[in-house]
């Protein structure tokens, strides 16, 4: 189930005035069960990186393998490969077409080949997983539900053909707190319970990526910076170089051990800082701070 | 699959021909539209064929881009010139079989047909590979004025103008993404028959219109918030020019038709 990425490079508009190099030489390997965090500036060449994984953009130069599918065949498998990696685009609710909600999560399985019954139970199956009342939803359309809802439909809609990959880029864009909150501990929900197997999340949030992900992959301006866990990434390299903030816990870690009071320990989370600052402060478990 | 419209695209560059004012340039094709028109004998599509190769080499367009344009018109041009073959009915027959008979007139007519054909694309697509939209609205704004007189909303046609071209980049954006999402969910958009493809389309239709509207309607907030009003004597940035280029393309443009209408009446006693 893994993904090996060899020498990639990509240019838009090859041989025009517009000509812009998105990708140059970038490699790097995802395991089976990872969960790796891509982070990059604006234009770095985040999208452009996950749209090849998918087969969304042509190979043009270096290779891919996902699964033993190898990309940089002629004509590769492209139905296969889909299946196997779900993808969610930024801001995944403008996808949304059909009549209804139960149409549009169904639309994905019917592509896949699933006959109509079998489709309908897997889109229930999914609309159940992403937390929403089935029999309320199901039947009304998806321009009329909130914002929140739209956005779990559209996850819904590429649970339902059940993918071993999920790509996401940008997951909580333009949610509130407790939906960005939700959304998070879906995804990570969906990976403790074994329905996703790999999670690849875009983000410009280094605070969901520090408490998410495993592995951090940093691109600038179209190449590969860094490929280390998370806590190397933040603690180790020069984050603010790549026009990144730092997240709030490595922050405050940081900033105190510039005044003398060295934790002991890299928290990556909030949750994980007070853990530290507690012990730190030999206040025990569940002690006021 | 959108990044293929090559057709009314813009080629930034900084030529004669890019610098030139817009409403000369629209006055030229239509000149060099009518001219085409007049053409009957070969040596003024080579008058024609020579012009347009000026025009282009002058503007730096790269003839690559050039004959794109004509890549998209290919199928009607081959069309045309088929038609044109088998129907034309004088002249020395070639071949014959029911109705259908080549003859040598045809031959030529067919010819001359598709040159005509690649010649419209051609000098209209050296219009908007050489002058922004803007400038091409701005142009046609400036000619319309006349109409005012008979309270024809100019500036206000010019606005819609302007914002409809202003919007296509971004809804091809849209529509590429919604490509790739529909895509990744495993929709087909290239096989099956007519029907079929037509209905593959509507997922990528029905988000489009949403969004659409939806772009629509905070574009109109955007406006009203900064009290945008068509107001008819509105100041441009960059006001329009008649400057010493439009007067030399204008004595070309004026000679090029002089030759055409020179050849059409037989002065250089050409057949």
């Amino acid at each position: 189930m893994s993904i090996v990425i060899e020498n990639l490079s990509f240019t838009y508009g090859k041989k025009s005035p517009f000509e812009k190099k998105a990708l140059s030489d970038v490699s790097f390997t995802v395991n089976d069960g990872e969960f790796v965090g891509i982070v990059g500036s604006t234009g770095s060449g985040k999208s452009t990186l996950i749209q090849h994984l998918n087969g969304l953009i042509k190979l043009t130069s270096g290779k891919i393998t996902v699964d033993g599918i190898d990309l940089s065949a002629r004509k590769p498998d492209l139905q296969k490969l889909r299946k196997k990696i779900g993808m969610l685009f930024q801001y995944p609710e403008y996808q949304l077409f059909a009549e209804t909600v139960l149409a549009d999560v169904k639309f994905g399985p019917k592509n896949f080949g699933a006959k109509d019954e079998e489709a309908e139970k897997m889109a229930e199956e999914a609309i159940k997983m992403v937390g929403l009342d089935f029999e309320e939803i199901k039947d009304r359309s998806p321009i009329d539900i909130s914002g929140g809802q739209k956005r779990r439909v559209a996850v819904a809609g590429v649970l339902a053909y059940k993918p071993d990959i999920l790509i996401l880029d940008e997951p909580t864009a333009g949610l509130d707190p407790t939906g960005k909150r939700d959304m998070l501990d879906l995804i990570s929900s969906l990976r403790s319970s074994g329905a996703v197997k790999t999670v690849i999340m875009v983000s410009h949030n280094m605070d969901e990526i520090a408490e998410y992900a495993d592995r951090v992959i940093a691109l600038s301006n179209g190449r590969l910076v860094s490929d280390s866990s998370t806590e190397e990434f933040f603690y180790d390299s020069d984050v603010e170089s790549l026009n990144l903030a730092l997240p709030h816990a490595v922050y405050i870690t940081k900033k105190l051990a510039e005044k003398g009071i060295d934790l002991s320990a890299k928290p990556l989370s909030l949750s994980e800082f007070n853990e530290a600052l507690r012990r730190k402060l030999s206040l025990g478990e569940g002690g006021a701070l | 699959m959108t990044k293929d419209i090559v057709f009314g695209q813009y080629y930034p560059a900084s030529s004669f021909i890019h610098k030139l004012d817009p409403r000369l340039k629209l006055f030229a094709v239509l000149v060099f539209i009518v001219s085409v028109f007049l053409c009957d004998i070969f040596y003024a599509y080579a008058a024609c064929y020579a012009f347009l190769l000026i025009v282009i080499l002058v503007s730096r367009v790269p003839i690559l881009s050039v004959l794109k344009t004509i890549k998209a018109v290919l199928f009607i041009v081959f069309l045309t010139a088929v038609l044109n073959i088998f129907f034309y009915k004088e002249g020395n027959v070639f071949w014959e079989w029911e109705f259908l008979r080549i003859t040598d007139e045809g031959l030529l007519y067919a010819a001359k047909m598709a040159l005509r054909i690649i010649f419209l694309v051609v000098s209209t697509s050296m219009l908007t590979f050489t002058s922004t939209p803007m400038a091409l609205t701005d142009g046609m704004e400036s000619i319309m004025k006349p109409l005012k007189i008979i309270r024809f909303p100019v500036h206000d046609v010019a606005v819609i103008m302007s914002t409809a071209l202003r919007f296509i980049p971004t809804l091809l954006e849209e529509v590429n993404k919604i490509v790739m999402a529909q895509k990744a969910r495993g929709a087909h958009f290239d096989n099956g028959g007519l029907v079929k493809r037509a209905k593959a389309l509507l997922p990528v239709l029905i988000p489009l219109f949403v969004s659409t509207f939806r772009r629509a309607d905070e574009l109109a907030l955007a406006l009203d918030a900064r009290c945008y009003n068509a107001t008819p004597n509105r100041t441009k940035m960059k006001p329009l020019h008649f400057s010493w280029r439009d007067l030399v393309a204008f004595f070309c443009l004026a000679a090029f038709l002089t030759i055409i209408i020179l050849l059409k009446l037989g002065f250089f006693g050409l057949v």
